[in-house]
């Protein structure tokens, strides 16, 4: 017994090493530099992270993360549901492959592509008459976080409509309940878990995008993440250098607290759809 | 009454799929609205980048992009990025796993717990973390041997941290995809009966567990070097300038060519998926 512990052990030992080192230091000096101002201990950065400027940055980014998230939810499921009841093949399998290609699609690529078709000298919006500058707000944002978001959603919500079964649907319309009552008491209840879980994802992954956003609004729209790279880059008082480390360690608990939602939810949608 | 006619016609004919044969327009709506916000972009860059009002149709953009300053370069430091991540996390992880699904199987949560870590951490708080202890390691470890290990790994040639930073990030997708590889065979079994015919711990590993798990390590890998090519938070606030770095830097001038670029990135992404998807397909034939 001895030998085969120590010799998983020897095997996991450079993983969890790495790991340690690359990982675990930044970690720790994330969080020590967090409650540090100039080599002293100090409550100072966090709360002066969660101040003025940087809790407006903190607060449009949990609101633009939330607005994608439902926005993206909410289409991303109808789409899937078209998708899964639709009768062709194939376009349940390019609609699936592209949701794999897009939700994959993210940062610099994705920003360019807005700011040529919606951007100020973009090719759509010189023939709707778009105002200028209107991509780069929070609405414009939002419209091109769904480009991936949407995917996404597709993606987590494509296994779960396959597991409805139609005999549910047949059962409850045997004992005369309408399409409403099916949606209301039947479906939405065994969906729910995986829309929840889809809304997280979508949450986080929007909460946590940084170079879509720096390409597009540079600093017009406040997130926290443009916040965070300005203070890294030096564009802070003497004296609050570790502004950045305050404001990511705010990020990490905003983010753990919504993944917290999602793990027990997701076992509970693979137990339903066995 | 659908389910009664089924039950009449016994049960050798497959359920009817709900909602077959009878289109609804919302599909039909949804379908033309979701095609139009996802393709619409698309054809407009396409059109950004071959059209000016000056010139005309030109396809000048995707010429030039080959010729201009820094692509090369740019791309050729991606191309080593990945290269070298996708060699250490296999490196570390494949072992990793194996070890820990042989003989310590009580240490499973843990390791599923730290490699799904990376994914909750937005990648912009881990460059803060990591930014912070470069800059403290440099001044602290000044006296020691370590620093100049510590100086080298930032060389802004090949940036060793970037691969360091980059194998972290990938970790939980190379995780997964080997995770569901060795889930589909029966490791302990092939393990043991590998050494009890006196074969030495290499050669299980490289003829026996390897050739077993080669979609799984081919997927793991696409998936790293779609990672590294598109990555962009990290390498540009560390201050290095690989692929998506640069194309940030060239499209300040050069805004057809920046576009250009994203559309042969999108192109890219695809092909890769693809080629994941295509390994797994001729999986599961098997």
């Amino acid at each position: 017994m001895s030998s085969s512990r120590s010799r998983g052990r020897l095997g996991a030992l450079p993983l969890l090493a790495f790991y340690a080192v690359v990982f675990g230091v930044p970690a720790v000096a994330l969080v020590v530099g967090a409650f540090t101002v100039q080599g002293r201990p100090s409550l100072a950065n966090v709360s002066q992270s969660l101040q003025g400027g940087y809790l407006t940055a903190m607060i449009g980014s949990v609101r633009l993360s939330a607005v994608v998230a439902v926005l993206g939810a909410v289409l991303g499921t109808f789409l899937a549901y078209a998708v899964v009841t639709s009768r062709f093949t194939l376009l349940r399998e390019s609609v699936l492959t592209a949701s794999g290609v897009l939700a994959n699609f993210g940062g610099v690529p994705l920003a360019f592509f807005w700011i040529a078709t919606l951007g100020n000298s973009g090719v759509v919006s010189g023939l709707i008459g778009l105002p200028s500058g209107s991509l780069y707000t929070f609405w414009g944002l939002v419209i091109v976080y769904l480009y991936f978001s949407i995917p996404l959603m597709v993606l987590s919500m494509a296994p779960a409509l396959d597991g409805l079964r139609p005999q549910w649907r047949e059962a409850a319309a045997n004992n005369g309940a309408t399409a409403w009552h099916y949606w209301r008491f039947v479906a939405l209840p065994v969906l729910a878990p995986a829309m929840l879980g889809g809304v997280v994802l979508l949450f986080g992954g929007a909460f946590s995008a940084y170079a879509t956003a720096n390409a597009m609004v540079g600093t017009v729209v406040p997130l926290v993440t443009l916040k965070i790279a300005s203070a890294l880059t030096g564009d802070v008082l003497i004296g609050h250098e570790n502004i950045a480390l305050a404001l990511s360690l705010d990020m990490v608990v905003v983010a753990g607290l919504v993944m917290a939602i999602y793990l027990p939810l997701q076992r509970r949608t693979s137990r339903w759809l066995q | 009454m659908a389910a009664m006619t089924g039950l009449e016609r016994g049960p050798a004919v497959p359920p009817v799929r709900r909602a077959a044969g009878r289109p609804r327009v919302w599909r039909a709506v949804v379908f033309v609205l979701a095609t139009a916000y996802f393709l619409v972009p698309l054809g407009a860059s396409f059109w950004y980048t071959v059209h000016t009002p000056t010139t005309g149709v030109s396809f000048a953009p995707y010429g030039e992009l080959v010729t201009a300053d820094g692509f090369a370069r740019s791309l050729a430091l991606s191309l080593g990025l990945a290269a070298a991540t996708i060699v250490l996390v296999l490196l570390l992880a494949l072992p990793a796993m194996l070890a820990v699904r042989l003989f310590a199987p009580r240490l499973r949560p843990v390791m599923e717990v730290l490699c799904t870590l990376p994914l909750v951490v937005p990648p912009i708080t881990f460059v803060a973390g990591l930014g912070t202890s470069l800059r403290v390691g440099t001044d602290v470890l000044a006296p020691t041997p370590f620093w100049g290990t510590l100086v080298a790994i930032q060389d802004p040639g090949f940036p060793v941290v970037l691969v360091l930073a980059y194998v972290v990030l990938v970790l939980p997708f190379v995780y997964r995809s080997l995770d569901a590889g060795l889930r589909t065979m029966d490791v302990r079994t092939l393990v043991e009966a590998g050494r009890n015919l006196g074969a030495s711990w290499p050669y299980v590993l490289f003829r026996v567990i390897v050739p077993n798990l080669r979609s799984a390590l081919a997927s793991a890998s696409f998936l790293t070097l779609a990672l590294v090519l598109g990555e962009y938070t990290v390498a540009s606030l560390l201050g290095y300038e690989p692929f998506a770095v640069w194309i940030v830097t060239v499209s300040g001038s050069k805004g057809q060519l920046s576009v250009a670029v994203s559309i042969l990135s999108l192109l890219l992404i695809w092909m890769l998926l693809l080629a994941v998807s295509s390994v797994f397909g001729r999986e599961k034939k098997k």
